[in-house]
């Protein structure tokens, strides 16, 4: 465990022990719910979860990831931990994963800071240590970038869906990735976020504390909003079309394409039975190896697993991905045609 | 294929394993590995574990299988079934094959057999004389083939050791036994990468989902100095070399290339993809559970071994992956083109009775284009 400054935890207050921290400073949760000077906490701790909903980042009262007073430290502290308490007592899963990920941006942040600090060595070697012992990446410095072995970053990497980055357009040197401070940190964002969120859902949830009802129900109501429909209109996107298209022509249909096909009419609930006529047309057809290959893929024999169908990510690897406007950036092609009511 | 083909093949391939077990070893960590094999005209066996070279070689004694493979991966259990084996790692493997780099060369080299009349042919896309689309497509790579293959053989190694950080002695480059090369990468960095991580790899390898602005290119205000010079590292540095050619020509093909503008540029770098990428087959590095074929084995497609090149440079499969002996065997050939085995040219046959040596006859048989006279 890393050993955090004060400063520290009012910037990471995700690493402190949230019951520890309160003990350590002499408080109980009913107090604050009571006491007119300590309900502010709340109300700053709504607030931070509040700013969460919209996408934003919580203005915080350090400057520079330093605070003036004692009093500020804490209460920035206390609001974190405030705001997982009413986050458990809503019990919604939607407003936790809002409130890790801005939070893991405000984190973020801190951590770009630390990482460029020239002046203080120590901000500098706590932040590269916060980043391995946290998601076991070893950065190391060299000529103005920090470096990570290729394996490390495509851990992280793969799930990013912007071009820039994937590997072919970043540095690459005898097995290392260069990246800056700001690159470096927000490779770690979807990660750190995920830290928060397991942190918050282990978190004991405690029963409802008087004063806390209000800002508990406001928080319920506003969550609400999040709730999505969807509508699909059942078209085939052009990667299927295409897929459909070569097999009817009676050419042959590479095995990655047949296995695409096939996951995504599963996937749209169509039978075995309804999906093999489709590759009567190949070349090497074989009912029964036809159909036996479909049930692989189906789980109704075999391991018993069922196969989903690629993303877009893989599809273009293999050259079966042919998109076109109204794919909109999809990550795989069930998705298309999707959208919000 | 008949019962008489399939009794011949088979005996060649017994000889063959008898005489060179010297060339058939299991891998390192063998207990780790799951074996399968194929016999002629009959499906695949799989989820198997051998212990040692012994119990390797009692099998190909036993079976004669056309094909052996073995796996890149790692289990704790290799012969259960794949969701209880325990995947731990796997080495990187890439496949390079001459039919995937769409050479002129193809149409010369290129049958085509019918799957409804039998009927063969130069290459086409449909049966001249039935008409049926249901054709199979035999390829007897050229001298060309295995040269262009080489070259991607290099290109790939290359970005490994500069830009990947392998080590040139945990390289390892095998003639696959029919058109291309089997390319080994042992203790990387890499072996515990997953199917999704590994296909970044390959684009990265491909040169693939590349964006202008890697290369400086950008959409609004283009600045010059952004874009890569003749000795950068890595993709930057080839993509100069590949457009700039010299670096005195750097200034004048940026003052071009901004002018021909962002999308122009984009359509540039997919267009230079297949001359600086490697040409490899994504699906096989993706694939983490494949089981890959045995060094050392025959490829039933063509009746060569798939084996170790020491110096990929001056190898020449139709001299060092051929070793079926020389005795002569009487078939009814039916292949409208020439080719070259042991420096010994063969065809064209039009469905004629001719006398070849085994190795021969193995080879054509293998490729549907000869039967047992």
């Amino acid at each position: 465990m890393i050993t955090l400054g004060k400063d520290e935890i009012a910037k990471y207050p995700f690493l402190a022990d949230a019951g520890q921290y309160l003990k350590d400073k002499g408080f109980t949760l009913q107090q604050f719910g009571i006491d007119p000077d300590l309900k502010l906490s709340i109300d700053k701790a709504f607030n931070r979860v509040q700013v969460s909903t919209e996408g934003k980042i919580y203005k915080s009262d350090l400057i520079d990831g330093e605070a003036s007073k004692d009093f500020v430290l804490e209460r920035e502290v206390f609001s974190f931990l405030l705001a997982i308490v009413l986050l458990k007592l809503t019990g919604m899963t939607t407003l936790i994963k809002r409130f890790a990920l801005a939070e893991a941006r405000r984190a973020e942040k801190y951590l770009e800071k630390d990482l460029a600090n020239i002046s203080d060595g120590s901000k500098k070697e706590l932040a590269i240590r916060i980043i391995d012992d946290l998601f076991s990446i070893q950065i190391k410095e060299q000529n103005n970038h920090f470096i990570i072995p290729v394996s490390n970053y495509l851990q992280h990497s793969i799930n990013f869906h912007e071009r820039e980055w994937k590997l072919i357009n970043r540095h690459v040197e005898k097995g290392f990735v260069f990246l800056t401070p700001h690159e470096t940190v927000r490779l770690i964002r979807k990660e750190l976020g995920n830290y928060i969120t397991t942190k918050i859902f282990n978190a004991k949830t405690p029963t409802m504390i008087s004063g806390f009802e209000e800002p508990v129900d406001k928080l319920i109501s506003l969550s609400k909003k999040f709730v999505t429909h969807t509508i699909t209109t059942g078209e085939y996107p052009p990667c299927i079309k295409h897929a459909i298209e070569v097999l009817e022509r009676g050419e042959n249909l590479p095995h990655s394409g047949r296995f695409m096909l096939a996951t995504f009419l599963l996937a749209r609930n169509q039978s075995v039975q309804q999906i093999a006529p489709l590759f009567k047309n190949a070349p090497d057809y074989n009912e029964r190896v036809t159909l036996y290959q479909l049930n692989h893929l189906a789980g109704t024999s075999g391991s018993g697993t069922q196969y989903s169908c690629p993303s877009c990510e893989k599809l273009k690897t293999q050259n079966l991905c042919f998109a076109i406007p109204e794919c909109d950036n999809i990550f795989n092609p069930l998705q298309f045609g999707k959208r919000r009511k | 294929m008949r019962a008489k083909e399939i009794k011949f093949l088979e005996e060649s391939f017994k000889k063959y394993y008898f005489d060179h077990f010297d060339l058939i070893h299991v891998p390192k960590r063998t207990s780790e590995r799951e074996f399968g094999f194929q016999k002629f005209n009959s499906g695949m066996i799989r989820h198997m574990s051998l212990k040692d070279n012994k119990e390797l070689h009692l099998l190909l004694m036993q079976n004669i299988p056309s094909d052996i493979y073995c796996s890149n991966a790692y289990y704790s259990f290799p012969n259960l079934p794949m969701n209880e084996k325990d995947w731990k790692e796997a080495d990187l493997i890439f496949d390079i094959d001459a039919k995937d780099l769409h050479l002129e060369c193809r149409s010369n080299h290129c049958v085509t057999k019918c799957n409804e009349c039998n009927e063969v042919s130069k290459l086409s896309d449909y049966c001249p004389k039935c008409n049926s689309s249901k054709i199979n497509i035999k390829s007897l790579p050229c001298k060309t083939c295995i040269e262009e293959s080489k070259k991607e053989v290099f290109k790939l190694s290359n970005i490994l050791i500069e830009d990947l950080g392998v080590e040139k002695k945990n390289i390892q480059v095998y003639f696959s036994g029919n058109e291309g090369f089997h390319v080994y990468v042992y203790e990387s960095q890499f072996q515990q990468l997953g199917s999704r991580e590994r296909a970044e790899l390959v684009d990265y390898l491909m040169f693939k989902g590349t964006i202008p602005e890697t290369f400086g290119m950008k959409k609004l205000k283009p600045n010059r100095s952004l874009f890569p010079e003749i000795e950068d590292k890595g993709w930057r540095g080839r993509f100069s070399k590949e457009i700039f050619g010299l670096k005195s020509k750097r200034s004048k093909i940026v003052s071009e290339l901004i002018s021909e503008g962002y999308s122009s540029f984009q359509k540039k770098l997919i267009d230079i993809s297949t001359t600086i990428g490697a040409q490899i087959d994504p699906n096989v590095t993706m694939d983490i559970h494949r089981i890959f074929r045995l060094p050392g084995s025959l490829n039933s497609k063509s009746g060569l071994t798939k084996i170790l090149c020491r110096d990929i440079q001056k190898f020449d499969p139709y001299l060092e992956s051929s070793f079926l002996d020389e005795n002569t065997v009487e078939i009814m050939a039916n292949c409208p083109i020439e080719f070259k085995i042991k420096n010994k040219k063969f065809g064209p046959f039009d469905n004629e009775n001719t006398t070849v040596p085994t190795y021969t006859a193995v080879y054509m048989i293998c490729k549907n284009l000869a039967t047992i006279s």
